[in-house]
Order: structure tokens, then C-alpha cells, then sequence
């Protein structure tokens, strides 16, 4: 039911902007940024995932940065991260978040609204 | 453990007060450390709970406030709905500079924002962002006090439920481990003190704010709905949000222990202080003026704060019914000026209608009011009209308090009342004859056509006072007490009074010159006498002067007589001669 309704807020930006934006080039680098705290088990995990999708559906074209709040933890601030581990789509625009270890691969692409049709690329 | 417990031990040390099992955070908000008997649970969070535009967040930033300039207590404001510049705006206009605070290092606001929208979970997680943002802050400044305001947006902004619940207990319990005094405010829900029943978790120490409309007329109240570990006042006290923050009315948090006077303060009224044994009001009492309409109740009692300002006393006058100008104007005909008191700051007037605001919010004004400017004298003119403001149950308990409260401090409280015409006289609307020291009664007397005022001592509590009727006047002189004119056609006033002297005057003048008038007579008949009996005796000594001349003749015709006789004889040669002249002589003797 919620997982409907999420996709029915994505999709006209989806459709509109951001099928219009990556597309054609498909050249754009996604800004991604990570944030953990410390090494924990879910932190790792959380990493992994996301790695793995970046390699199955943005090889190449990715970028990931990972900000450990332990270390630096006013940078906790600038983008109102909460949640621990919190992925940060940062490019391209609109900034999006996806809180969690992003163990649902099908709920992690829905929220950094990769298109199935980049899937078949 | 041992740690805590020195820190425990320092804490009562500082406070010193009847709460040596739990230390406390004051909170320096006016009344609410009466209320909560020191202030917040040290080291523990406090739930404030309230609708919307209770107050919770004002109160809430108070406590940092007042924790970061009176109790060198930095804190922290983590803000989950306003932002930071939204807050330092809202507080400056209750007068309170936030970016002072926070370029002092006496405050941080961290502003929380959660865009639902925005975000998408999958997965575990926890809430160690916020964790390391709010440990950051207070290890910033090192915070000894926490706000959260109001932390139950997270559940908007976030799905899982069971995830939060788990992380906030974690929250709280690691507030508690760092020793941080939290307040955490939460909207009231239906039929539950939180929304999201955070009062599961803030188990030692919660606050509900309220903001009711009876009659169209707002109170906001305050009640410790607990508080675990420490006695604390449980009733709902008003509360004030006004230009110098939060202010609680302790109003119940009253004794009869107050210390009492011997000084005596003149009434401002020369032979009102006669009637009272000769020196007026005992300092620190409560004087009931009370009487119908148009009797100078308002007048005795502008007098009586005329004489307290020339005594250099301080004297606050809240009126419910008159504005200060038209009181000034008015005062100035009875010869009064009250204006020149006001600019030396020794009176300050106070006019407000007393349908404007609830009974509750009255009396915390003139609480406030009262304590900010430290008079020796208030008056409430007229105290009755305050009970249009709430219930007659609710007016008289706040009365007592009221009066519990200024004699506490020593303050003389001067009432009035108006009491209808239809009513028996010598009770009062609000029920608080019995609690007054000294009831002054006025009241109006018909006459011939003429109404005139009166005043008695109906009570005065330590003194002998007059049981006399006196004839109240209100000249441009001032306000003046003549004796009554109690006759054999009773009791008169005003210018039958006048008459009835007049009258009486004209009989004792013509009762006067009646005895001098017999006076005179008297003295003229004794005179008459005098001379009569002058005249007689004079009669007499002439009668008894012709008499002697008389009997003188007599005499001495006789001696003639004898003479002749003895000449007769001697020529006759007669021998009784001797006899003869012996018996002459034994007869002038007697003749004297």
C-alpha cells in the first residue's frame, strides 16, 4: 500500500525529468554520499548493498562518498541526517534520501528512483 | 556510582532546600520553582505537554534561558519545528536576545528538519545521527540542559515506529547517563497527555500546559501532572505569557504564617483616624471598603493612597472600573492631586476591565505586578467586579489568595466593594468579609429630600475602634467626617442637619437672652428694694431724730419745769428740795 503510493509521488518526476535528464546521455555522474557512524555492522552492510547496486545499475557512472559522523560529527547538520546509515543522492538533483542498510534492493532503487529501463542498459 | 552520588550530594548542598532526596534544576521562571518546589528533576528529562499554542515551546526555551544567565548552565535547543532564526525572532519580542546567548557559548539551537517526502527507508537504521548531532552541541558548550521541541515530529518524519520507540527510550536513558536536565515538550492527544504517548518514557517529571476558553475569556493553566520522587503542588495555577516571559501564579502555595505589624498608618482622613482609636490602619492589614453606589468609596481610598505617597510609600492602584486619567481628574475635585505621585513614581495606576481576561489571569497579573514594583500599598477599587470574571466559588478562593499573598509581603490591601442596593448591606459579593481586618461601611442616608453619605467602623480587628455614625462630606478640601446630629428626631444629615442646628442654634439664643432678660429684672427689682428700703430707713432715722429732739424737749421742759418748780419752792422756802432733784435726774436716764 505505501510502497503504491511512494511510487505514484515519483513517477511524474520521474517521467518529467529525470528519464528527460538521464536518458540520453546517460553520462551524468551520480553524486552519492554515505552517511555511517563508526564501523558497525550495519554500516558495513550498508556499504555493501549499496555498492552493489551502484555496479548493477550505474557502473561506471557513480561516485560515493562516506562521511563517518563519528569523525566528523558536524557534518551531521548540513544535510539534517538524523537516521544512521543515511544515503544521500546528492546529483542528480532533486536531493533524495534513503534511510536504512538498503537490504530491499527493490525499495532502495524506488527511493534513488533509478528507471528499470537504466536496469535493461 | 560513587561518582553520581557525589554529584547528587553537591547538588542538595546548593539547593538546600526540603527536597534533599532529588536534586533540582531550577528553572528561574517566576513561580514555577514554588510550583515544582526547586524546579526540574537534575540530571532527568520533563516532559511539558500541551495543544497547540499552550505555551510548551516558551516555557521550554525559558528554562535554557534563565538555566544559561541565572544558573551558568549552557543549554542546548534542539528545534524540531521552528528554525533558528524563526526562534531568536519569536523570543526577541518577549525580550530575550538568543544570538547574545549563543555568541556567548550559553546556547546552541540545532534546528532538526524532516521532509517525509524527501525520504525513502529500507532497512534498519537508528537515530545515532541525532544522537552525535545533539552530543556534539552540548559538548560545544557544555550543555548541562537539553530541549527538545518538540522531538514527536520524528514520528512524522519517519515510518517506523518500533525503530523510533526503541531509539527514543536509548535518548533518554543516555540523557540521563550524561547528567543532562531535558525538557521535552510533546502535543497533548486525545484522550492521552502526548500524541504519541511519550509520557511512557519521561516517567519522572511531567508538566501539562493548558489554554481553556470559558466565556470567551482565555486562561492558561499549569499542573504538575507528576513528579516522581518529591512533594509538589498539584493544582492547576494560571499562568502568564507576556513582554518578560513565563510567569506562574503559585496561588495556592499560601499559609497564614505571615509576620504582623504594630506600625499604624493613617488613613489619610484625619477623624477616620479618630475612629480607629486615634491612628489609623494597622500596617500589612486588609481594609474593606464597602457600600452602595456613589458613597466615596473611591474617593477614601485615593486618600488613603495620597497619604501613604506622602509617607514617600510606594502604592499601586488597580482599577477595574475608572481610567487612571479620569481617576486623577476625578481626585483633583475632592482637592487630591494624585498626578504629582505618579511622576515621582511612588503610584502607578493600573485600569483594566475586569471582563477582559479571567479571574485567574487578574490575579496573576497583580501577582506579577505586584512583585515587580514592591508596594507597601495596593488597592483594588472596586473588588467585586472581579467576580464578572469567574465563578463566585473560584472569586472568593482567589481573593484569599490575593490577600494571603500581599500579606506576606507585608503590603497593606485596601478594597472597596460596591454592594446593590437590593442586597442585605453588610455582605460582600465575593464573600470576603470575614478574611478583611477592617471593614469600613458607606453608605447613603434620604433625608428630606437630600441624600447624604455616611460611614461606620463595622469592624476593625486589634483596636478600639468608634462605634459612631459619622456624616461622611466630600469637599474640595478633601474628605472630611462630621459627627451625625442624633436627636430626638433621630439621626439627620446634610442640611436638615444644618437646619436642625440652625434651629437649635435659635432657641438656645433665645433661651439665653430670656434668662438675661430675668436677670436684669431680678437685679432691677433688688435695686428697687435696696432703694425702698433705703427710702424707710431714712423715714425712719428722721422720725427717730424728731422723736429724740422730742423726748430732748421733753426733757428739758421738765428740767424747766423743775427748775421753775425749785425756783417756785425755793421762793415759797419749801424743804423736799433734795428729793426733787434726784428724782429729775433718774428720769433723764431713762429717757435715753
Amino acid at each position: 500500500m505505501k510502497k503504491s503510493e511512494r511510487n505514484k509521488e515519483a513517477r511524474p518526476l520521474s517521467l518529467q525529468e529525470i528519464g528527460d535528464r538521464n536518458e540520453p546521455g546517460a553520462n551524468e555522474v551520480w553524486q552519492l554520499r554515505l552517511y555511517v557512524a563508526g564501523q558497525t555492522p550495519r554500516s558495513v552492510a550498508a556499504f555493501a548493498n549499496l555498492k552493489r547496486i551502484c555496479e548493477d545499475h550505474l557502473a561506471g557512472r557513480y561516485n560515493i562518498e562516506v562521511v563517518d559522523l563519528v569523525k566528523h560529527p558536524q557534518l551531521a547538520a548540513g544535510d539534517q541526517i538524523l537516521a544512521i546509515p543515511t544515503l544521500v543522492r546528492k546529483l542528480p538533483q532533486p536531493l533524495r534520501k534513503i534511510v536504512g542498510d538498503l537490504r530491499d534492493t527493490e525499495r532502495a532503487l524506488v527511493g534513488l528512483q533509478i528507471r528499470p529501463a537504466a536496469m535493461g542498459e | 556510582m560513587p561518582r553520581m552520588r557525589i554529584r547528587t550530594m553537591r547538588a542538595v548542598q546548593k539547593l538546600g532546600n526540603d527536597n534533599r532526596s532529588l536534586p533540582k534544576a531550577p528553572t528561574g521562571i517566576q513561580g514555577l520553582d514554588e510550583v515544582t518546589r526547586g524546579g526540574f528533576p537534575r540530571g532527568r528529562p520533563t516532559l511539558i505537554c500541551g495543544s497547540a499554542g499552550a505555551g510548551k515551546t516558551l516555557l521550554a526555551m525559558e528554562f535554557l534561558i534563565r538555566g544559561a544567565t541565572e544558573y551558568n548552565e549552557p543549554g542546548v535547543f534542539m528545534a524540531f519545528e521552528e528554525t533558528a532564526p524563526e526562534l531568536t525572532q519569536n523570543l526577541r519580542s518577549l525580550g530575550f536576545d538568543l544570538d547574545e546567548l549563543a555568541k556567548e557559548k550559553k546556547l546552541a539551537i540545532d534546528f532538526v528538519r524532516l521532509e517525509r517526502s524527501e525520504i525513502d527507508e529500507t532497512g534498519d537504521y537508528d537515530l545515532e545521527g541525532l544522537f552525535i548531532r545533539l552530543g556534539a552541541a552540548i559538548d560545544a558548550i557544555r550543555a548541562k540542559r537539553v530541549v527538545l521541541d518538540t522531538i514527536e515530529n520524528l514520528f512524522a518524519g519517519l515510518q517506523n515506529e518500533g525503530i523510533l520507540r526503541a531509539e527514543l527510550r536509548r535518548l533518554f536513558r543516555w540523557l540521563k547517563d550524561r547528567g543532562i536536565t531535558a525538557v521535552i515538550t510533546a502535543e497533548r492527544g486525545d484522550g492521552a497527555l502526548t500524541r504519541h504517548g511519550l509520557e511512557e518514557y519521561v516517567s519522572d517529571c511531567v508538566l501539562l500546559l493548558d489554554h481553556r476558553v470559558t466565556d470567551q475569556v482565555s486562561t492558561r493553566r499549569l499542573r504538575v501532572v507528576k513528579y516522581r520522587g518529591t512533594a509538589h503542588g498539584t493544582n492547576e495555577y494560571p499562568f502568564l505569557i507576556d513582554e518578560d516571559g513565563f510567569s506562574v501564579l503559585p496561588v495556592t502555595s499560601l499559609g497564614l504564617d505571615h509576620e504582623v505589624s504594630d506600625e499604624r498608618i493613617s488613613s489619610g482622613v484625619p477623624r477616620l483616624d479618630t475612629m480607629l482609636s486615634g491612628e489609623g490602619f494597622y500596617r500589612g492589614t486588609t481594609i474593606l471598603v464597602s457600600g452602595t453606589a456613589g458613597t466615596g468609596k473611591t474617593s477614601l481610598a485615593a486618600s488613603f493612597v495620597d497619604a501613604a505617597c506622602q509617607r514617600g510609600e510606594r502604592c499601586l492602584y488597580f482599577s477595574f472600573e475608572e481610567s487612571p486619567g479620569q481617576l486623577i481628574r476625578n481626585m483633583r475635585s475632592i482637592g487630591l492631586n494624585l498626578e504629582q505621585w505618579t511622576k515621582k513614581k511612588l503610584l502607578q495606576f493600573h485600569s483594566s476591565r475586569a471582563t477582559f481576561y479571567g479571574l485567574e489571569m487578574h490575579l496573576a497579573i497583580i501577582h506579577k505586578i505586584v512583585l515587580g514594583f514592591q508596594p507597601r500599598v495596593v488597592v483594588l477599587d472596586p473588588v467585586g467586579s472581579l467576580i464578572q470574571a469567574g465563578n463566585q466559588r473560584d472569586a472568593h478562593s482567589m481573593m484569599i489568595r490575593l490577600i494571603d499573598f500581599l500579606k506576606q509581603r507585608g503590603i497593606t490591601a485596601f478594597l472597596t466593594n460596591l454592594t446593590s442596593g437590593g442586597e442585605a448591606l453588610e455582605r460582600t459579593d465575593v464573600e470576603i468579609s470575614s478574611i478583611v481586618d477592617t471593614w469600613l461601611f458607606t453608605r447613603d442616608i434620604e433625608l428630606d429630600g437630600e441624600r447624604n453619605r455616611a460611614l461606620y467602623v463595622l469592624k476593625s480587628r486589634g483596636m478600639a475602634h468608634s462605634n459612631q455614625l459619622r456624616e461622611f462630606l466630600l469637599s474640595p478640601l478633601g474628605v472630611d467626617l462630621l459627627d451625625v446630629y442624633v436627636g430626638p428626631d433621630g439621626v439627620l444629615t446634610g442640611s436638615s442637619r444644618l437646619s436642625q442646628e440652625a434651629r437649635e442654634k435659635s432657641a438656645a439664643l433665645a433661651r439665653r437672652q430670656d434668662a438675661e432678660r430675668r436677670d436684669r429684672d431680678r437685679k432691677r427689682k433688688r435695686e428697687a428694694l435696696e432703694a425702698r428700703i433705703a427710702a424707710l430707713r431714712k423715714e425712719f432715722e428722721v422720725e427717730e431724730a424728731e422723736v429724740e429732739t422730742a423726748s430732748e424737749e421733753d426733757a428739758s421742759r421738765e428740767e424747766m419745769i423743775a427748775d421753775n418748780r425749785e425756783a417756785m419752792s425755793r421762793s415759797r422756802r419749801a424743804d423736799l428740795v433734795k428729793d426733787g432733784v434726784d428724782g429729775k435726774r433718774k428720769r433723764r436716764k431713762g429717757a435715753r
